[in-house]
């Protein structure tokens, strides 16, 4: 769907896609090391001891893109008085009565919530991240901290799993467009109007032709 | 010792059931450490490095009987010393041979996630397979000893086989072979037991070490390697060892309910979206402009 109207510029989706590809690279090492039944994840992707090499460094990368986002997004994403109205129709919103949840700006609260789980899931993976990568350096007389990083890092990654589970099955499959959105960067002008009428109304306005 | 191979009862990060789970086939084998004869010769340390064919590492000279100052992936047991004074004045000099306890219930092979990479023995040896590790140092973690090394060359973790190889051929450690006052025992986890006892009730009786006992903690499922100490009321003066020592709750909290937890969150999102588009579907755009004279 090419649309009219530009929703993402060149550099965001740049940042999203690679975000993307190295949370993919993470997500699915770290499956590995998580249960046994996923461990052949390990091995496809170059063996065990390849795996556990570069999770840690693509792991960087993933909070050095995330960090990127921020830069590009944070305006957008701050958390207003709409939001919380949303978040009180969010029922409305996920059975598709959409009629009652009131118009929202470029993102929705869903999709902040999104960002931020993401985003401070960042800073609790690599904060102990960093502990699993090099536990040698803690010493032995802490080494609780060892243990609770690796408790740490699991939870965080549940829960950043569990946003992006959400996230690609609406991206994908409930509102159509989304994908062609981050690959081309435009939508069109229906599209604008039914899923970000506040943020529709603004670029309209703006690019609108003078009378 | 049986001559026959070693029969694997527990492996780590294996998924489905392990060939000869829980299986005891000959009997549990077990090192006897009686630190109350033990002289620090090191002689242990010497055997240890020859038999597993490491070089010498260089070290530093701290001005004590210390040769080492730490375990090290190539150094599997090392004799710490520590001088204790008692409230009364005297000096005890203690030597303790430090090394894997061999747990029943092995922190590191719970930890480990790689498949095969930590396996047990059906006689309670627990011997890492370098082949498998992938460096990930969980069982560092895991253990409540402090005793798995890291070689960051190789990427590998290493720690005493208690001669897996030697004891799978019918013979027993090569410290034990090497130690010239008998205080290393080796045998059967029965017979070692029984020895430990009687050497601790002759402790308490027939010398000034009313407090003497046998560490083989509960809290791991007891050990392949047992202690008999002058004080078994302050293990932690030899060198660290901790009292009640157990895999850390993190450790079994991770690998356990939380385990279970994440599997049924990520599937049950997965078929909890799928259900979601067969009841709800897409959400659709109008194509019709609904606020006609808003500037399109």
């Amino acid at each position: 769907m090419t649309g009219e109207i530009e929703r993402y510029t060149y550099r965001e989706r740049m940042c999203h896609w690679i975000t993307g590809l190295v949370y993919l690279y993470c997500l699915s090492t770290g499956l590995a090391f998580y249960t046994p039944y996923l461990f052949w994840i390990a091995i496809a992707l170059g063996g065990g001891p390849t795996s556990r090499f570069w999770h840690p460094v693509i792991g960087l990368a993933f909070f050095a893109a995330q960090m990127w986002m921020h830069h590009l997004w944070s305006g957008d994403m701050t958390v207003t008085a709409i939001d919380r109205k949303w978040l009180d129709k969010t029922e409305d919103y996920a059975t598709n009565h959409d009629e009652n949840v009131p118009p929202q700006g470029r993102f929705n609260a869903g999709q902040k919530l999104f960002y931020w789980a993401m985003f401070y899931g960042a800073f609790f993976l690599l904060a102990s991240g960093l502990v699993m990568w090099f536990p040698e350096y803690v010493p032995a007389g802490l080494r609780w901290i060892r243990a609770w990083a690796i408790l740490i890092h699991e939870a965080a990654a549940l829960l950043t799993i569990g946003a992006f589970i959400i996230h690609v099955y609406m991206g994908v499959f409930t509102v159509p467009g989304s994908v062609a959105a981050m690959v081309d960067g435009h939508v069109s002008t229906a599209w604008a109007r039914t899923h970000h009428r506040l943020w529709y109304d603004r670029v309209a306005e703006k690019t609108a032709p003078p009378e | 010792m049986s001559n026959g191979p070693l029969e694997i009862k527990a492996i780590s990060g294996h998924a489905g059931p392990v060939p000869g789970r829980d299986t005891s086939r000959d009997y549990d084998v077990a090192k006897l450490i009686d630190v109350t004869t033990c002289i620090g010769c090191k002689a242990c340390e010497v055997a240890c490095l020859e038999w597993n064919g490491y070089p010498f590492r260089e070290t530093v000279f701290d001005n004590t009987y210390q040769t080492m100052p730490d375990l090290e992936w190539n150094y599997y047991n090392l004799i710490r010393f520590n001088e204790h004074v008692a409230d009364d004045g005297t000096l005890s000099w203690l030597m303790r041979k430090d090394g894997c306890l061999h747990c029943a219930d092995p922190g590191c092979l719970r930890a480990c996630p790689s498949d095969g990479a930590i396996v047990q023995y059906s006689n309670g040896i627990v011997d890492f397979q370098q082949d498998y590790c992938i460096g990930c140092q969980y069982c560092v973690t895991g253990c409540p000893f402090n005793i798995p090394r890291f070689n960051p060359e190789t990427k590998k973790v290493h720690k005493c086989t208690l001669c897996s190889d030697r004891v799978g051929a019918g013979l027993e450690p090569a410290c034990i072979k090497a130690c010239p006052t008998g205080c290393l025992h080796f045998g059967s986890k029965d017979d070692m037991k029984d020895l430990a006892e009687k050497r601790a009730t002759q402790l308490r009786e027939h010398s000034s070490h009313k407090n003497a006992g046998v560490y083989d903690p509960p809290g791991v499922g007891g050990t392949h390697v047992m202690y008999v100490l002058h004080d078994i009321d302050n293990p932690e003066r030899y060198g660290g060892l901790p009292k009640d020592p157990q895999v850390p709750l993190s450790v079994r909290f991770w690998k356990g309910p939380l385990k279970w937890l994440g599997n049924v969150a990520m599937v049950g999102g997965i078929l909890g979206v799928a259900l979601h588009y067969l009841r709800y579907g897409p959400k659709n755009v109008d194509d019709e402009p609904q606020d006609i004279g808003e500037p399109k």
